[in-house]
């Protein structure tokens, strides 16, 4: 195709994108087989936000696991066996009654993977990237999360090698429950810190 | 050319070139389409794209650097307009094409319509990486202020703190400068520090009770 002709040209749909690429890049022996599939396996079933409430969870109900969790993220999840790519240094950043703790990633979409999966679109898209270090409060009361004013907000931008996690307060009235139990009260946006339990 | 933010800034000689991708603090852009779970893909030629751009960063040893920066010059309304994985394919098909593996007529051809790829790098490549840096400058609780420049290349300072002071809250070991590292096979390793940043002194709006926090390498910075 000329460069005019590129110019005008219609954009092809970004399934035959991919399909386009996919087989220029098989011909050459360079997709092993059966991959697309692994890493579809992978990011639906191995990691998401149930590992990191497993974390959160173990650290309501263990003090000194709570302390190694905070004094180091990294090594204090991996006891819990996560650990891998995009979760190489996890800093963890624990709410308490006066402050809230909010992740996000304004340059791209840096995300802890082994702890809570594949980002979710709305974090990977401009409003939340754009909005979530200029208007913390506002923003979160839009999203359905509304802070008194005197709570300190805290919000980490991750921008170089860190990878953060937000620790929950532990619902008030959860005193009987198991750690398996209160795992199953946890949620991906309040790890995130888009939401307080 | 010696690589990375530049420790004496040449005005003049630089391409003011801030991308798109940086969109910390902009305006307008409305509410978030906030949805409390979705499946990990939408489409699976969404884990296509994941895997085929896995596929050409490992053929192509392509750095973390060079990744980003890949996405962080496509056209700016494909960007935005773009969902993430279209920035992930966008970014594979770059990245090959740039590399020999594929071309762009290719592309256009087997997809029966036009492939876009990302713009052109603009930086020169970084041949002298400069000296590593291996002890922190910083310690917790000096007060910085963030360089003020606008790099042609890829970098991982965002554009809303330049210029801008703060106070060093971490030290995070030492990695390698992301401004070295997309720009060729030189690398030059510095230490990143989180740096806390009152709302107020970045916004001028008067928000109290908000502090962001950004992660920061060491030639970043300056001490105020």
């Amino acid at each position: 195709m000329s460069e005019a002709g590129r110019r005008q040209a219609a954009v092809a749909p970004a399934e035959a994108r991919v399909a386009a690429l996919e087989a220029l890049l098989t011909e050459q022996g360079l997709v092993p087989a059966g991959f697309i599939d692994e890493v579809t396996r992978r990011y639906e079933s191995e990691v998401g936000p149930m590992n990191g409430a497993r974390v959160v969870a173990r650290a309501w109900t263990d003090p000194a696991y709570r302390e190694r969790l905070l004094a180091d993220g990294t090594a204090a999840i991996a006891e819990l066996g996560f650990g891998g790519p995009e979760g190489d240094h996890m800093v963890v950043v624990a709410n308490t009654p006066a402050v809230h703790n909010v992740i996000v990633c304004t340059l791209c979409s840096c995300y802890p993977w082994p702890t809570l999966g594949l980002p979710p679109a709305w974090y990977k898209d401009p409003p939340y990237r754009a909005r979530m270090v200029r208007e913390p409060r506002a923003l979160l009361a839009e999203m359905g999360c509304p802070l008194p004013g005197d709570v300190e907000i805290r919000v980490w931008d991750s921008s170089a090698e860190v990878r953060y996690l937000v620790l929950p307060q532990r619902p008030a009235g959860t005193g009987g429950m198991t750690e398996a139990e209160l795992a199953g009260l946890v949620t991906r946006d309040s790890m995130i810190g888009v939401a307080r339990l | 050319m010696h690589g990375g933010p530049p420790r004496q800034h040449r005005a003049g000689n630089v391409l003011l070139v801030d991308g798109i991708h940086d969109l910390g603090g902009m305006q307008g852009f409305g509410p978030v389409d906030h949805s409390p779970a979705e499946p990990a893909f939408q489409h699976r030629w969404e884990a296509a794209a994941r895997a085929l751009l896995m596929v050409v960063a490992g053929a192509v040893q392509a750095s973390g650097g060079e990744f980003r920066h890949s996405i962080e010059r496509m056209v700016p309304g494909h960007y935005l307009a773009a969902g993430y994985y279209e920035r992930w394919l966008t970014a594979a098909a770059t990245l090959a094409a740039e590399h020999g593996l594929v071309t762009s007529s290719e592309l256009d051809a087997r997809a029966g319509g036009r492939f876009p790829l990302s713009g052109p790098v603009l930086a020169p490549p970084v041949l002298d990486a400069g000296p590593d840096v291996s002890e922190p400058r910083f310690g917790a609780g000096d007060q910085v202020r963030v360089r003020e420049w606008h790099p042609a290349g890829h970098t991982r300072c965002p554009r809303y703190v330049r210029g801008k002071p703060g106070v060093v809250l971490r030290i995070d070991g030492t990695h390698s400068v992301p401004d070295v590292e997309a720009h060729g096979t030189a690398r030059r390793q510095e230490p990143t520090y989180s740096v806390r940043f009152d709302a107020a002194d970045l916004w001028q709006d008067g928000q109290a009770g908000v502090s962001v926090h950004v992660d920061l390498w060491d030639s970043y910075l300056e001490p105020r």
